[in-house]
């Protein structure tokens, strides 16, 4: 890879002073995109700004209806998180699922999302459960955080330093993985709240999308029937070596299935 | 070019790096730390697993400076020195030599770094769990039977029993 600057800002200010004066800057989080990219020659930044020890980065706290994520919160924190297995069983679930053991021990919940990779977990929850994602000048809803295709609403030199999940009254995660790398090829994810119910698929598409026709279906009754003859329209789906747009469409309504039963089994 | 200070197999470490310099290329070419391999170098294979502050990581997809300040354990530094000048085998390496875990090695230090970690999170595990669990590490030449047992059996000591695992391991 080519040679950069290093920098670890020790306080969200100094993130930022960082940002606005060196050369080329980038964000780096647990580095298990970033790093592979650089090895790769796709990216040749000229300075990379490590924010894992930036304080209001840090930390897993459920209150008031939410279980509030430090953007750099390692996976193997989250899925080993008590308050996040009691409240919202199905992000742990996922997260326990992300790459494998040693990749969740530097990959960060904020890494994960401002990457947007089509073929993340972590972007199925956030949009599932409407969580509010926030950086150091705002506060963005889910439903405006994934643009498209590795293309989030953030702006440059903005940070996430914060995730907080709505806590629903159930949830379930399926993925379809692929077999290698463990990366979605499709996955549904679903979760019940008060007066409506979300569907979000990732996987499949450019980004993660919520399927309003399932959730539609959903809401009057949250049960496998009201999916029956439920099909997920082909166009613009991805189609790559791993799968066909037809298959992926294929592959949705049965993952949705599952993750209901699964959500349904939790009661 | 940063200098960084950590602590290697309990050794503490000052190097002079590049900002772009791996931590597997800090170990196995600064330190000549070669039991630590790099083995597809795209993240996925496991061969260059270490424990960093504890945790195992693959030290491929770690930069050195990310590093500083932080502990580091390699395949190295899991025996230890008994009184005798001997080196006595971690419990987990025991289960893997008397298990016949391992044909060519190339693997091995990474698989037992993981496995150390797999013991650690779950005693007891049972096959299905250790499967699951070494899901980051690759070997083309076993078909990973001995080293699920291997680690099947560790699981199921602590240290201080280290020596019993003669007798279990077949």
């Amino acid at each position: 890879m080519y040679d950069f600057e290093y920098r670890r800002p020790i306080t969200l200010t100094a993130a930022e002073e960082s940002f606005s004066k060196e050369f080329e800057p980038r964000w780096l989080g647990g580095g298990h995109t970033l790093i592979p990219s650089l090895k790769q020659r796709l990216l040749a930044p000229g300075t990379l700004i490590d924010v894992r020890f930036i304080p209001e980065l840090q930390g897993i706290a459920c209150d008031q209806g939410y279980v509030r994520v430090g953007a750099a919160s390692r996976h193997a924190e989250v899925a080993a998180s008590g308050q996040v297995a009691e409240f919202i069983p199905a992000l742990a679930q996922l997260v326990r699922g992300i790459g494998d053991a040693q990749v969740r021990n530097m990959g960060t919940l904020g890494g994960s999302l401002a990457n947007a990779d089509p073929a993340a977990d972590y972007p199925a929850a956030v949009l599932a459960c409407k969580a509010v994602l926030h950086t150091q000048y705002r506060q963005i809803a889910a439903d405006d955080f994934f643009k498209g295709m590795f293309e989030t609403a953030l702006q440059p030199g903005e940070i996430l330093t914060r995730v907080d999940f709505q806590i629903p009254s159930r949830a379930g995660y399926i993925k379809f993985p692929n077999p290698a790398s463990g990366y979605v090829m499709v996955g549904a994810f679903v979760a019940c709240f008060e007066a409506e119910v979300r569907v979000a698929i990732n996987g499949a598409g450019p980004c993660v999308f919520r399927w309003q026709e399932a959730e539609q279906a959903l809401v009057s009754e949250f049960s496998i029937d009201r999916l029956e003859g439920l099909t997920l329209p082909v166009a613009n789906l991805n189609a790559d070596l791993h799968a066909s747009a037809d298959y992926r469409a294929a592959l949705a309504p049965v993952l949705l299935r599952r993750a209901v039963e699964q959500a349904m089994s939790r009661g | 070019m940063p200098v960084i200070n950590l602590k290697i197999n309990g050794q503490e470490v000052t190097r002079k790096v590049e900002s772009r310099r791996l931590l597997v290329q800090l170990l196995r070419d600064e330190l000549q730390l070669t039991g630590t391999h790099v083995g597809c170098d795209t993240s996925q294979c496991g061969c260059c697993t270490v424990h960093l502050d504890g945790a195992p990581v693959k030290s491929c997809t770690v930069l050195a400076v990310m590093a500083d300040g932080c502990s580091v354990t390699t395949i190295e530094g899991v025996s230890a020195p008994a009184a005798s000048g001997e080196l006595v085998l971690h419990p987990v390496q025991e289960a893997f030599r008397s298990c016949h875990a391992l044909q060519c090695g190339f693997c091995t230090p990474g698989m037992v770094m993981r496995a150390i970690d797999i013991c650690k999170q779950h005693p007891n595990a049972d096959e299905a769990t250790i499967r699951h669990e070494l899901d980051g590490n690759l070997c083309r030449c076993t078909g990973y039977l001995n080293i699920v047992q291997a680690i099947k059996v560790a699981a199921q000591v602590t240290p201080e029993t280290g020596a019993a695992l003669e007798s279990q391991g077949n």
